[in-house]
């Protein structure tokens, strides 16, 4: 009703306190389709659900990696995400030139929070349309999960998603989310799944093309692990099995084909 | 009254005299680098010494960085500017990866090293740069530069304050010129062989030159480090 009235532009509060423009941003990243994000205490696994416009269309990429030490998983709008990709590169790579070490994931979460605000408070302008998830190792403090909204929080978790259904995935999570601290990095991946499988629709289900998982951790830079080489962890998810610890089948270090 | 000689002004009171300044910037950190290029590896050898006219900064500052698993880069000058102009060769092929998903090539990086030069040609970095690695086809090469971007690729290389001293020991051994040997492929063995006694023997003549030479040895295996002793005199 009122809604109307006050939604025409970023710097009208409405009689209620609220800034509609930064929620309608929010619903851009709840129309996108899921990503979950969840951390042990030695790595962060993000797991998204790739979506196609047909039959004959590729699948969205939703996994980037910012840095060998942090990747980022989102839901949204995707251009919107390659310019707050972009911009956290550029971040991380003056880090490095000017600290010589890593950027931390707080501070450039920090950044991102500072970055978004300025599209909430200036005439003309409007929210970024898209949900981020980081995941991020660092050497001192170890692995972090952070999720960065249109309307500037920027908030750590141990799990966490976004995007379309992602209340189910959420559900799942919650009611394991004790048990994420101690376990190795495949089963972590095999909880993601089940997460992520919970988001999706009737009839659909995971393959080796519409799903993508990012890992990082200690010892292991950010990788993706895409197509063919999910083929392991979607056989454990159909049957049902409890994940065993597999560890030939995540490649360590550096993968330079895949992103 | 003091003694004067015939065109001598003697004046009591202070006087202006031009002084003229110059922005120097540049500083010669010394130091020799080489790149030799086999059938299907290169070895790149710098020793670590950093000097500053006659004194020595440091014994262990290496010169040869890895960039990739194919590709090493030795640079030799004013070690400022080759600290920088690294880092900037490591953005560049960081931004390339996030493009494109993949290495850049050793000749791509060839390339960018000379637009990267040439882009400073009116203020330079002193860099004598040498790059070398593994091709498209898994051979060895080497890529040598000036300060402002002119390269080609070559079998063998060397720069820095020994390399009038080296070159032509290379150009007879590996190149086999001015000899009636035949030429034949050499071994990885044999040219490690090379290398080292090259180092070991301007390390005697050139001052500039010594502490430890570091090896990058670079094969389809990837790149495998191996550190010697040099004289320290």
């Amino acid at each position: 009703m009122f809604r109307n009235q006050y939604d025409n532009d970023i710097s009208t509060w409405s009689p209620q306190g609220r800034l509609h423009q930064i929620e309608y941003a929010l619903e851009a990243v709840k129309q996108g389709s899921a990503s979950v994000g969840l951390r042990s205490n030695t790595h962060v696994v993000l797991l998204a659900l790739k979506r196609s416009s047909g039959e004959l269309a590729s699948h969205q990429q939703k996994l980037f990696r910012i840095d060998n030490h942090m990747g980022i998983a989102i839901a949204g709008l995707v251009s919107d995400a390659r310019v707050l990709s972009n911009f956290m590169r550029t971040e991380c790579m003056k880090s490095k030139m000017m600290y010589d070490r890593p950027m931390p994931g707080s501070r450039l979460v920090s950044l991102i929070g500072d970055k978004a605000q300025i599209n909430t408070q200036n005439y003309g302008r409007r929210p970024y349309g898209v949900g981020l998830l980081v995941g991020n190792y660092d050497e001192d403090t170890g692995p972090h999960l952070y999720e960065c909204l249109p309307n500037a929080n920027c908030l750590e978790y141990f799990a966490v998603s976004i995007g379309a259904k992602s209340q189910s995935a959420k559900t799942y999570l919650e009611k394991f989310a004790k048990d994420f601290g101690e376990i190795d990095v495949d089963a972590l991946i095999m909880h993601g799944l089940h997460a992520l499988r919970e988001t999706l629709q009737q009839d659909k289900e995971l393959n080796i093309n519409n799903c993508s998982i990012g890992v990082v951790g200690k010892g292991q830079d950010w990788h993706v692990v895409e197509g063919d080489r999910l083929k392991a962890y979607l056989d454990q998810l159909e049957s049902g099995v409890a994940p065993a610890a597999s560890a030939e089948d995540l490649p360590q270090g550096e993968a330079m084909d895949t992103e | 009254m003091f003694s004067t000689y015939p065109g001598q002004v003697v004046v009591d009171h202070p006087v202006k005299v031009p002084i003229e300044h110059r922005f120097d910037p540049y500083v010669d950190n010394g130091g020799t680098l080489l790149s030799i290029a086999g059938e299907d590896f290169c070895v790149v050898a710098a020793d670590t010494r950093l000097s500053e006219g006659y004194s020595i900064n440091s014994r262990y500052v290496p010169k040869s960085v890895k960039l990739s698993d194919k590709t090493v880069i030795s640079m030799g000058g004013c070690y400022a500017d080759c600290l920088t102009l690294t880092k900037k060769i490591q953005q560049s092929m960081e931004w390339y990866h996030h493009a494109h998903g993949k290495t850049m090539s050793t000749a791509a990086v060839a390339q960018m090293l000379s637009i990267m030069l040439y882009q400073k040609r009116f203020f330079p970095f002193y860099s004598w740069c040498i790059l070398g690695g593994l091709d498209e086809e898994g051979k060895g090469a080497v890529y040598t530069y000036d300060p402002v971007g002119s390269y080609e690729r070559e079998s063998c290389r060397c720069a820095g304050s020994a390399s009038s001293l080296i070159q032509p020991f290379l150009d007879n051994q590996i190149g086999f010129k001015n000899q009636a040997s035949q030429k034949k492929t050499l071994s990885l063995d044999q040219v490690l062989r090379i290398t080292k006694d090259s180092f070991t023997s301007a390390t005697e003549r050139d001052i500039y030159t010594g502490d430890y030479l570091e090896l990058f040895v670079i094969t389809s295996k990837g790149v495998e480090v191996q550190k010697m002793d040099l004289k320290k005199d």
